[in-house]
């Protein structure tokens, strides 16, 4: 199994950290993983992309034209992006800001309002997390207790009373995507 | 009958020994340069203080690029202007070692301006003897720049031109503005006295080294006699004459 | 086992440095490698292994606190990024001049110039062929993954004491801002003074003993023919790296027709891109040189004999592609493929030269 996978949105939406607990999750049930953020002037509150790759046997090429996951938090990636889905692949977005819709027809499709339901829940931080619990329901390719295995590993110890909290929006996350279009 | 060598140096008659610090090499520095001067009362300090083998020092790029062949202690040789980066890699390696570095002007106050400077401002726990004497010597006597206004030299031919050239580099004065420092000391050792006096802070900067003050920085004012197109003596009168009103002698920090 | 890690390749470096034994890190900030230094001063090491971490005010000084501390014996190293090695290359110079062990680790990026913080490869010419003057080398590794970057501290360091030699370790932005999975090594003492004399005691400087001559740290020899002889000296000594110490991994070269020779990232993207190859039939392999100096001269010239034709990737505008045209020595075709100025060549376009430049040519 390999799947890589695109995480692409504004700086300060949690996109690095978001790929970081993938990749954190995906050694924790000891398979290869590569993590390669774009990075530079657009670190500083512009788009913020990275380029996460789990999978069962040596990883090859950190550099990607095409993704089998295209997880996107905003127009910009949405509309840089959808493209590069591979056919019969996955695409996931957030609602929030955006004007123009995903119209492909040849790839999985889905929505997850992780604004609304972070703003809901009156904790605009764990937005990425309910971004994550979306993923992971359409793409079981990690499981729960090794998220959270990861989130142990990746977060400082002064942290880890906040995993309780993550995993919740990763839960809520799963039980809140919307099909728009599916193969 | 002949008198022989043997005959005058008895041991009851010798009044004076060269440092075993100083090798037998015999030096490349011109008649009259005082160079030599000082590298004997390093050389000295060295022995009096029985570092010789705790000792290093780091040579520059300009007449002294030498010395290592001239006090027997190990060395390294520098690129140039980088002798106090040099030192500072050795002694924050070495806390426990003497280092010191032995720089002319253009060595030290041109290309090497920024090492020294953040040497002396982090307080690196080391000795920078500073030769002034007002002209690159090794490369056939061009402008430093602590050459003074006025001063004919290989690029200078018509004397330097403040407008051309900028104004002579008072860099000790900078030194001693940097809270790493702690003794700043212009000396010369052009006469007897003067030796003593140079020899002496020499003393007070290894020791410094030792009690790990900080940067002790020692500039000679010193002469060039062939670069100045002067004999000794009168290379000598010269320097009293124009670098001293310049470059004044004395303390301008010790705490 | 060692304990396994997510970690970037910059933040590895120094993690690698302190577990090595490393005495000491003197660098400058520069993008994109300013996580080693950061790495290094949020470990304090200092208080661990007593390893000194030093922030200089310029890469010209920082090579030349290198350059100091390696005279006594001491495993010290620096890391910066394409301009800053460019302040270097006088520092370097000397080292191998002086015949010090050292180890530089650049993360190269785009130029010439200040040109871009994004990766690039177009530092390969000064990396090999000297970059600074006079006739030297230094021990060139090229990392392809962020475990890499752990392994050739140690090994880096092995190389420059074994010949008195600078090593270097050339990165990209790629392999300095990616985070892999890693096995960190196992940590190994500093020396301490009695190994250094072991190891280093006829030339380092310790402090002149009453027992031996001093050791003077010097490039400097006025005499020509000492100078020579000093020249041919060296001349011997990179002959035996290339005799003994050539690194390199060949990739799905059994059955291949076609071969990429790509080194770091672009070896990575030459994997993805071998596989494209693959399933449209073309057999495609791929020699990744992992010493650049010593280079696998020998290896490709085998190489060449087997297959139709080489296509070399850079993100450069072609300079290891020099050295492979020199191994082939015109026996089959040998083309370039680069994206350059901070932009990486993906697997697909890789595949659509080697059809348009090597296959369809």
């Amino acid at each position: 199994m390999t799947e890589e996978i695109i995480i692409a949105g504004f700086g300060g939406q949690g996109v690095l950290s978001m790929g970081k607990i993938l990749a954190y999750s995906g050694i924790m049930q000891d398979q290869e993983v590569a993590w390669m953020p774009s990075y530079g002037p657009e670190m500083r509150g512009g788009t913020a992309n990275v380029t996460v790759i789990l999978s069962d046997e040596r990883i090859s090429s950190p550099i990607l034209t095409q993704y089998d996951t295209a997880i996107v938090l905003n127009q910009q990636s949405l509309d840089k992006f959808e493209s590069r889905v591979k056919p019969g692949g996955v695409l996931i977005y957030d609602p929030n800001g955006i004007t123009h819709e995903p119209t492909r027809k040849d790839i999985n499709i889905y929505k997850v309002e992780g604004t609304r339901l972070a703003a809901e829940a009156g904790n605009p931080k764990i937005f990425n997390m309910i971004i994550l619990g979306g993923f992971l329901k359409v793409k079981p390719i990690v499981k729960l207790e090794n998220v959270e295995k990861g989130l142990q590993k990746s977060l400082p110890a002064r942290h880890h009373k906040m995993i309780p909290m993550n995993i919740e929006a990763i839960q809520t996350g799963m039980n809140h995507v919307e099909v728009v279009n599916q193969l | 009958m002949s008198i022989e060598l043997e005959d005058i140096i008895k041991p009851e008659n010798i009044v004076y020994k060269k440092t075993p610090v100083l090798t037998d090499n015999v030096m490349h520095y011109c008649p009259g340069c005082l160079h030599g001067v000082v590298h004997k009362i390093i050389a000295e300090v060295i022995e009096e203080m029985g570092i010789q083998d705790k000792t290093i020092g780091v040579s520059p790029v300009g007449c002294s690029v030498l010395a290592y062949n001239y006090l027997d202690i190990d060395w390294a040789e520098a690129a140039h202007g980088r002798a106090p980066a040099l030192a500072t890699g050795i002694s924050r390696l070495h806390p426990e070692k003497y280092v010191f570095t032995y720089q002319g002007d253009g060595d030290l106050a041109s290309i090497g301006c920024g090492e020294i400077m953040h040497a002396c401002n982090r307080g690196e726990n080391i000795v920078v003897i500073f030769i002034n004497n007002a002209i690159y010597g090794m490369t056939g006597g061009q402008m430093a720049p602590t050459t003074l206004l006025g001063q004919v030299t290989a690029t200078t031919p018509y004397g330097r031109d403040a407008k051309l050239n900028g104004f002579p580099l008072r860099i000790t004065e900078l030194i001693a503005q940097l809270d790493g420092t702690c003794y700043v000391t212009r000396q010369t050792v052009h006469t007897p006295a003067a030796v003593r006096k140079a020899k002496a802070a020499i003393r007070k900067a290894f020791e410094n080294t030792k009690k790990d003050k900080g940067t002790s920085f020692v500039e000679i004012v010193s002469t060039c006699n062939s670069g100045w197109k002067l004999d000794p003596i009168q290379a000598n009168k010269w320097m009293v004459e124009n670098m001293f009103p310049k470059y004044p002698l004395g303390d301008m920090k010790d705490i | 086992m060692a304990e396994v890690k997510l970690m970037k390749g910059n933040e590895v470096i120094a993690e690698a440095a302190i577990r090595c034994g490393c005495d000491g890190y003197f660098g400058y900030p520069i993008t994109p490698q300013s996580e080693v230094m950061e790495t290094l001063m949020l470990r304090k090491p200092w208080e661990e292994t007593g390893m000194v971490v030093l922030q200089a005010e310029s890469e010209l000084a920082s090579i030349n606190m290198v350059y100091g501390a390696a005279a006594t014996g001491k495993k010290v190293m620096t890391s910066s990024s394409s301009p800053g090695i460019s302040l270097m290359q006088e520092g370097l110079t000397y080292l191998a001049g002086a015949e010090l062990p050292c180890l530089v680790v650049d993360v190269v990026r785009g130029g010439p110039g200040l040109g871009t913080i994004q990766p690039a490869q177009s530092d390969y010419f000064q990396a090999v062929k000297g970059g600074g003057h006079g006739d030297y080398h230094l021990i060139v590794l090229a990392p392809a993954s962020v475990q890499e970057m752990n392994d050739f501290v140690d090994l880096g360091f092995e190389l420059a004491f074994k010949y008195r030699n600078p090593a270097m370790i050339l990165a990209d932005g790629v392999i300095g801002q990616m985070m892999e999975k890693v096995q960190l090594s196992d940590y190994k003492p500093r020396w301490t003074d009695e190994e250094i004399e072991k190891i280093s005691g006829d030339w380092a400087l310790t402090g002149k003993k009453a027992n031996r001559q001093r050791h003077i740290a010097t490039s400097l020899e006025l005499d020509s023919y000492k100078q020579e002889v000093f020249n041919q000296k060296l001349q011997a000594k990179y002959r035996e790296m290339e005799e003994k110490e050539v690194r390199c991994e060949e990739i799905a070269c059994e059955d291949a027709d076609y071969l990429f020779v790509a080194y770091g990232s672009c070896s990575r993207i030459c994997q993805k891109a071998v596989q494209l190859a693959r399933e449209k039939g073309i057999k495609v392999g791929i020699l990744r040189p992992i010493t650049l100096y010593p280079f696998p001269t020998k290896e490709i010239a085998n190489l060449a004999k087997k297959v139709k034709g080489i296509l070399t990737v850079e993100m450069s505008a072609g300079q290891m592609v020099e050295d492979v045209r020199l191994a082939v020595n015109g026996l089959i075709p040998v083309e370039h493929y680069g994206r350059f100025g901070g932009v990486i060549p993906t697997p697909d376009e890789i595949v659509e030269a080697l059809e348009k430049q090597i296959i369809g040519a």
